[in-house]
């Protein structure tokens, strides 16, 4: 893993990432025991890649996101126990409870939302950087989508149009090896940072197990992009630890393949690994970190199954502001 | 009064509302035209000039060619939308939104309720629709029902100049998204349109004549071949109440109740496919609201369902004229 850069918070750094990977894996068990209703896709392993870009964002920067969004959602600040409610479908969650996870938002936080459509919320990302522009403001929007977005349309000629008129909008491709079960490696013709470079926009690989290595090389293109030095890409590599989604038997994966990846490509141990040998952290801070997480999320979730569901009154207000 | 063209009284909304608001900006294919090219800039205005003259008013800022990329222009107009600004999208044939129709279905359509009404998308595309023009099956359809079916977006249907005007202010000014639709046959239409501002509400119908023999409810252009009818039956001693919904989401249901059950019977005229159409709209609406009022069955005055044709005699048996719906009136009151 890459050394640690002086301005990188690395204590903060890690309890977000932290944060996610309690509430995500204890989210799997809660769901195991079968009150959860829905989809969720969960986004334990990928943690770096939202941790790594958000870091460098302020609640006025937008982020549009996926179905796999709860770790974008908290990394954008959003509160974990409103994200908790509303993967309950409960009162007080996120939305209301009429989004779920497949659709948790913080529009206070410029957290745009998740979006189950693969590649729908791209052109979304160009638009508030239009407007960002169009202001004459500094912001910067992240539009984050999978391997499986990377071959809609809709990416195409966002990346064509926020190119042409210049807009301050990172594309960041999450690629964690799977379109639910087609292999990445199988379904997407050429390199990623080619079809970028098609586009005239600079793309970049990036190690999405490396916290420094996202943080360092989002970091520029973010710097980039408020400078008016328009959109720019970045292919994340990242394993996932759980299915596509919850439920998921998973047939599709190597024969120990999850087992591998937890051991080998964990963004956590690597990041707490230079963290301690660079003596940027203690291992006791790190064990209460952890220890706070751990029952941060475990609270959400325990709040959320006891939380009630919102009234019924709710089915059909929010259609339109006035109809 | 001035007298203006459907055309002019368009622009005329455009122009106040980007003077108004400085949020406001127009997006789509070659809506001012020669973008990037070597000739002249701003000769077209969109392919029926709707928007001629707004690229010298307003600039390359606030009035932007784009790509032939539907999903990526209309997409950036929901993103503006959500950050605040006020898009006017141009999607230049209704039919092309066959390949953005994600956008709208599943997007600007949801945001408000599926984020629990924290997200606010305030844009509104403007379309063109209708067939006689020779245009066929991928130009010239009248597909409006499609997005009157899905919550959470509006869809106005002007039949004339004034009413034009009036629905493009207010969904300009509209929190939500409005889909406005602009029938080719009505561009050069005129009548009498104020120089000032003003704003329709949406969901309020228009009763364009109270006659109390028969209610005719007409769409869009269809409401230009109605009136005709109308004329045509008055010299027989047949005297029509003619609604105008003016939208159809939201439809102005009570108006149109009422004006079934003075009359006692009804037609439907809608330039769109038969099947799950307005008029079939309508029509359920007369049984479920009003049914004892209907003296006779209710008659619809819709083209076949069948894909425009090309050929000009094909497309004139294919669209209703006023003779079909002087005759339908007829049958109501055999």
């Amino acid at each position: 893993m890459s050394e640690l850069p002086a301005a990188l918070d690395v204590t903060r750094a890690y309890r977000m990432m932290r944060l996610m990977r309690e509430f995500e894996d204890q989210m799997h068990v809660a769901i195991a025991r079968g009150n959860v209703p829905g989809f969720t896709h969960l986004y334990a392993g990928e943690e770096a890649s939202a941790v790594g870009v958000c870091l460098h964002l302020a609640d006025s920067d937008v982020l549009c996101s996926t179905h796999r969004a709860h770790g974008h959602f908290l990394a954008k600040g959003g509160d974990i126990d409103a994200l908790a409610l509303e993967i309950f479908g409960k009162d007080g969650g996120a939305c209301g409870g009429k989004g779920g996870s497949m659709h948790v938002a913080d529009w206070s936080r410029g957290m745009w939302g998740a979006n189950a459509i693969i590649g729908a919320s791209v052109p979304h990302a160009v638009g508030a950087g239009f407007a960002f522009s169009y202001r004459g403001e500094r912001g910067v929007a992240v539009s984050f989508g999978g391997d499986g977005a990377s071959n809609q349309g809709a990416g195409f000629e966002s990346m064509n149009l926020a190119k042409i008129l210049n807009l301050p909008v990172l594309f960041v491709l999450e690629d964690n090896g799977y379109a639910e079960t087609t292999a990445a490696a199988w379904a997407c013709a050429g390199r990623p940072v080619d079809r970028a470079a098609g586009f005239g926009i600079p793309g970049v690989e990036v190690d999405g197990t490396d916290l420094v290595d996202v943080w360092t090389k989002v970091g520029a293109g973010v710097a980039r992009a408020r400078d008016g030095g328009g959109p720019s890409f970045f292919h994340v590599r990242v394993p996932i630890f759980h299915g596509h989604y919850e439920g998921d038997p998973e047939t599709y994966r190597a024969p120990g393949e999850v087992k591998k990846l937890r051991a080998e490509q964990d963004c956590l141990v690597k990041l707490r690994t230079v963290a301690l040998s660079a003596g940027r952290a203690t291992a006791a801070a790190l064990d209460a970190i952890d220890a706070e997480c751990a029952t941060l999320a475990a609270r959400a979730i325990e709040r959320a199954q006891a939380a009630p569901f919102p009234p019924l009154s709710a089915l059909t207000t929010d259609v339109c502001a006035r109809f | 009064m001035a007298i203006k063209t459907t055309r002019e009284a368009i622009r005329d909304a455009l122009i106040a509302e980007m003077e108004r608001d400085e949020r406001v900006f127009v997006i789509g294919e070659d809506i001012a035209g020669g973008m990037g090219a070597p000739g002249e800039q701003d000769a077209w205005g969109g392919v029926f000039g709707v928007t001629k003259g707004l690229l010298g008013r307003f600039g390359r800022k606030r009035v932007i060619d784009t790509p032939i990329s539907e999903t990526g222009f209309l997409g950036l107009g929901i993103g503006a939308a959500n950050a605040g600004l006020r898009p006017v999208v141009e999607i230049m044939f209704v039919d092309f939104f066959g390949v953005c129709f994600d956008q709208v279905l599943n997007n600007m359509a949801k945001f408000r309720y599926m984020y629990g009404g924290k997200a606010s998308t305030p844009i509104t595309v403007r379309t063109s629709y209708g067939a006689g023009f020779g245009a066929a099956a991928q130009h010239s359809q009248a597909l409006y029902p499609i997005f009157a079916h899905i919550p959470g977006i509006k869809v106005a249907l002007p039949s004339n100049a004034y009413d034009a005007k009036g629905l493009l202010t207010a969904a300009i000014r509209d929190e939500d998204p409005v889909l406005f639709f602009e029938h080719k046959g009505l561009y050069d239409e005129a009548c009498e349109v104020p120089d000032e501002s003003y704003v329709l509400p949406f969901g309020e119908a228009a009763v364009v004549r109270e006659g109390g023999d028969c209610c005719i409810v007409a769409f869009g252009r269809m409401v230009l071949l109605a009136r005709q009818a109308a004329d045509l039956l008055a010299a027989e001693g047949i005297e029509v109440t003619l609604v105008d919904p003016r939208t159809i989401a939201p439809l102005d249901t009570d108006t149109i109740v009422e004006a079934i059950e003075d009359c006692g019977r009804l037609v439907v005229v809608d330039e769109a496919s038969p099947v799950c159409g307005m008029a079939s709209e309508i029509a359920a609406l007369a049984a479920t609201r009003c049914p004892c009022a209907l003296k006779a069955p209710v008659q619809t005055v819709t083209p076949p369902a069948v894909p425009i044709p090309f050929s000009p005699a094909l497309e004139a048996a294919y669209l209703p004229t006023a003779a079909d719906i002087a005759a339908a009136v007829r049958r109501t009151l055999q």
